[in-house]
């Protein structure tokens, strides 16, 4: 193959996983946006979407769309339930704590699922079958297209529900203001739970579009949560069109790393480029510097 | 540091000392010797979480460092352990101050993220460096520490090492934080601004306490690897950064003894828990839970508080401030 | 003190607009306006919490706008705030020993090692505070926790911090505001001891009484910019100065 075309197959495939982290990102971004806290518990969430939907299609034989639809619900309810339980009870506010407590139920959960589902990794079937499509001289899987059509449509979806309706503007309201969304009534602490719940839905999606192609085990939660985390952080922390452009281009830089240097230190890659934006522009790609003081 | 601590200083060191004459047994006792380095580790981390109020997330990282600093010079290269035990901390020390100085200037919780990728990039390193580190069957082979011609080659001589160096770290804490540098500290850690203009550089003690902290966790790392003689990357995992984590918090963040309880718990816990190996990681989660939900001001001064009643008036003699509670 | 042409904005926000002033030594300056006016932004920003976009801050003619707060302190300004901030899970006493941090200088040395030249320092730290704290009328409860004390005697521990790092100058945003008539009358008097000290004290404050009661000089601003300066009867009936507490 030609070096060119060595390109183009990284890049695709980079997109691929670039987009679910992309999906992961954004539920970084919705839970420190209303809450301020990072949820730790977030890449978990991912491995859940991977086990539960092996759990609904294959052992329980489930159809598609409804494994499809009861995994989205069982992880998002796995979310609400966080956000009730632990986070809501914890008796101190204060930010350093709750992001622990997420800590402690991202190792509960990682714990459970041990348990439940043993160590080996388990995989699901591609959703439309195996064979690669030729695109301009590359081999693609359909997997690839289904991952990154379902990601463009959770996108869009969410880019709606933001700008068009009124519960997501009020979401919105709370990541500007706290203090102001309560002043004009809003609910806070139900967009604070919906915030949970939603991440757990986005987890649950990335999960089983990712499950495919990498399958899934008990232990991909830190992996997964740590990388969609640094590419919030590339992107501009807490803003949705960072965390997708961030996501997308931590996936491409990962594969061609892979590709093109070497496949063995491919994990560390996420976290070099995590340390490179700490360091020199912590605000992200699209982020904005932040207030001056001294 | 006032006349309650020095007592419980002389009785905890009493208490140690004459563990090894009742507990025979050596697997026994290399469960505390490694509990005297978690508690070297925690106390450092403590420093770092209950007085510059950050969050460490990758002390495995500097842990590992010193372990694998020491084993590669003193076994490939055969230097002197002694001399490479300061070097690794040396060294560390410099790693730590590279990742400080940019992260701890910013607000929020970048020094948890920074850390975080470090261990995890460290740990990659270590399995893929092979030739070095002998990948991720481990490196063995690590020389014995040496005194001239005393070699601390048993569990019971490690032992009595180990815990002095444990209690001396402790002690010379107890005097930082009693001191002018720790009262700068602890108003660094509750507020901020206010200590900003009451006179405190608080960027270069934030950074000065990480550094401090990870040079720590270096020694504890190079004393493990000449005393178990075999190190694996799996002990420097993320895991390891969580419990470690997970016992200053269990001891209350500020508190230097609660540390020390902490530290010796979390140890014991697991072998423990033996029995039900596979529940080790399901029960991990449940405690760091519980205790941050309904102790977050940690397990220990929760205990002590129900002992000491404290009285408006009458706190005489020292005190460890809380360091946490910033008011919610 | 002088400040020449400082402008801050926040945003879109202008809230200092080319404020100049000087203030002399061993006098008690007011700076009064309304709500929003700029007062505490003003403090803020010569204190160095905040960074002017333009303009320039002398302290004994050198230049101060640039440092840090940590540094300003050290070279002798202090200040207290409008919202009591002390430490409250120290005790008073330790408050007021962490407030002379900037003259001493025991470091991370000499504290982990309990050097002898540290352990000489920390008893005259400690004596130090002893006696700031019996100036103020606290000493007997020096080792309570500092969130235990009321309104009024956080105040007047905040004020006894400020002044344990032996400042040339100092600044007290609303030093009276949340107390009553009769502690608004002893911080009046207690801060017209200080000035008698020979200390020199800037005053933001809403409490035209005490302003106009204890001030030597008055400086007035509105909306971010200054207004007038002068001594207290003057301000007093300036019709500009009126015109900004009364109109709009």
């Amino acid at each position: 193959m030609t070096l060119w075309l060595q390109f183009f197959q990284f890049l695709l495939s980079g997109l691929t996983t670039g987009s679910t982290y992309a999906l992961i990102a954004i539920g970084f971004s919705l839970i420190h946006n209303a809450t301020g806290i990072v949820n730790f518990a977030q890449g978990e969430f991912v491995m859940l979407g991977g086990m539960f939907m092996v759990t609904f299609l294959s052992l329980l034989r489930l159809p598609m769309p409804l494994a499809f639809f009861l995994t989205v619900l069982s992880v998002a309810a796995i979310g609400l339930l966080l956000e009730r339980g632990p986070i809501r009870r914890a008796r101190s506010k204060e930010i350093l704590i709750l992001v622990m407590i997420t800590v402690g139920a991202s190792i509960f959960i990682k714990g459970l699922s041990m348990l439940l589902w043993g160590k080996n990794p388990m995989t699901l079937p591609p959703f439309s079958g195996e064979a690669p499509i030729v695109f301009l001289g590359a081999a693609v899987m359909p997997q690839s297209i289904w991952t990154f059509a379902i990601t463009v449509f959770v996108v869009a979806g969410l880019n709606y529900f933001f700008k068009g309706t009124v519960t997501g503007k009020a979401m919105r309201a709370v990541a500007a203001s706290r203090r102001s969304a309560l002043l004009t009534g809003i609910p806070v602490d139900r967009m604070i739970l919906l915030s949970f719940t939603l991440s757990g839905a986005l987890g649950a999606v990335a999960g089983m579009i990712l499950t495919p192609i990498t399958t899934t085990s008990y232990d991909v939660g830190v992996m997964l949560g740590l990388k969609g985390f640094s590419a919030a952080i590339l992107g501009g922390y807490g803003s949705m069109p960072g965390a997708v452009v961030g996501g997308l281009l931590l996936g491409i830089l990962e594969s061609l790393s892979a590709g093109l240097i070497s496949s063995e230190y491919k994990d560390a890659l996420a976290f070099l480029v995590l340390l490179t934006v700490l360091f020199f522009k912590p605000s992200g790609i699209l982020g904005r510097g932040r207030l001056r003081r001294v | 540091m006032g006349k309650k601590n020095k007592i419980s200083l002389l009785i905890y060191a009493l208490i140690i000392f004459t563990i090894p004459a009742i507990l025979q047994n050596n697997y026994h006792l290399m469960v505390l010797n490694v509990a005297a380095l978690n508690i070297v580790v925690v106390i450092g981390l403590n420093l770092l979480m209950g007085y510059a109020g950050q969050i460490s997330l990758g002390h495995a990282a500097f842990y590992g460092l010193g372990a694998y600093l020491s084993a590669i010079f003193t076994t490939t290269y055969s230097f002197p352990p002694w001399t490479t035990l300061v070097m690794a901390m040396v060294i560390t020390g410099l790693v730590a101050y590279a990742i400080g100085i940019p992260t701890l200037k910013l607000e929020g919780h970048y020094l948890v993220m920074a850390t975080l990728g470090f261990n995890v990039i460290i740990y990659i390193v270590m399995i893929q460096l092979d030739e070095v580190t002998g990948g991720p069957s481990g490196f063995a082979g690590i020389p014995r520490l040496r005194i001239a011609a005393f070699a601390f080659d048993s569990d019971l001589k490690i032992f009595y090492l180990l815990w002095t160096v444990s209690i001396g770290v402790l002690i010379l804490s107890l005097n930082l934080i009693h001191s002018r540098v720790g009262r700068a500290m602890a108003a660094l850690s509750h507020n901020e601004i206010a200590a900003r203009c009451s006179g405190i550089d608080t960027e270069t003690y934030k950074v000065k306490i990480f550094v401090i902290s990870a040079v720590l966790a270096s020694l504890a790392g190079s004393l493990y690897a000449h005393y178990i003689t075999f190190i694996s990357p799996g002990t420097f995992s993320f895991f390891y950064s969580i419990q470690v984590v997970t016992m200053v918090l269990v001891g209350g963040m500020g508190s230097l003894w609660g540390s020390a309880f902490g530290a010796i718990l979390l140890t014991l816990l697991p072998e423990v828990l033996h029995a039900v190996k596979e529940y080790n990681v399901l029960i991990y989660g449940l405690i760091l839970m519980i205790v941050l939900i309904f102790f977050p001001q940690g397990l220990f001064p929760g205990i002590m508080g129900i002992f000491a009643k404290r009285k408006i008036d009458g706190q005489s003699g020292s005190r460890e401030p809380l360091a946490w509670e910033k008011g919610t | 003190m002088e400040t020449r042409e400082i402008t801050l904005r926040f945003g879109g926000l202008e809230a200092l607009n080319g404020v100049s002033f000087s203030i002399a030594p061993h006098q008690i300056v007011g700076i009064i306006g309304p709500n929003g006016a700029g007062k505490t932004t003003l403090l803020n920003a010569i204190t160095g919490v905040y960074a002017p976009d333009s303009g320039e801050i002398f302290f004994r003619g050198i230049p101060i706008s640039a440092l840090k707060p940590f540094q300003i302190t050290a070279l002798g300004i202090n200040r207290t705030f409008q919202q009591v901030q002390l430490f409250s899970n120290m005790t008073v006493l330790e408050n007021v020993m962490v407030g002379m941090h900037p003259r001493t200088k025991s470091g991370f040395l000499g504290g982990v090692l309990h050097l002898p030249g540290e352990r000489k320092e920390e008893r005259k730290i400690r004596q130090k505070a002893e006696t700031l704290l019996d100036f103020f009328g606290l000493l007997p409860k020096a080792n309570w926790m500092a969130s235990y004390l009321s309104v009024g005697d956080q105040k007047r521990l905040e004020l006894g911090r400020a002044l344990a790092s032996e400042p040339s100058l100092l600044f007290l945003d609303e030093p009276v505001a949340g107390l009553n008539i009769r502690e608004t009358e002893e911080m009046g008097k207690l801060i017209t001891r200080l000035k008698e000290n020979g200390q020199t004290i800037v005053l933001v404050e809403h409490n035209m009484h005490l302003v106009m009661g204890i001030s030597d000089w008055v400086i007035v601003l509105s909306n971010g910019s200054k207004i007038g300066e002068g001594r207290p009867e003057a301000m007093q009936k300036d019709s500009r100065v009126v015109e900004a507490y009364l109109g709009a």
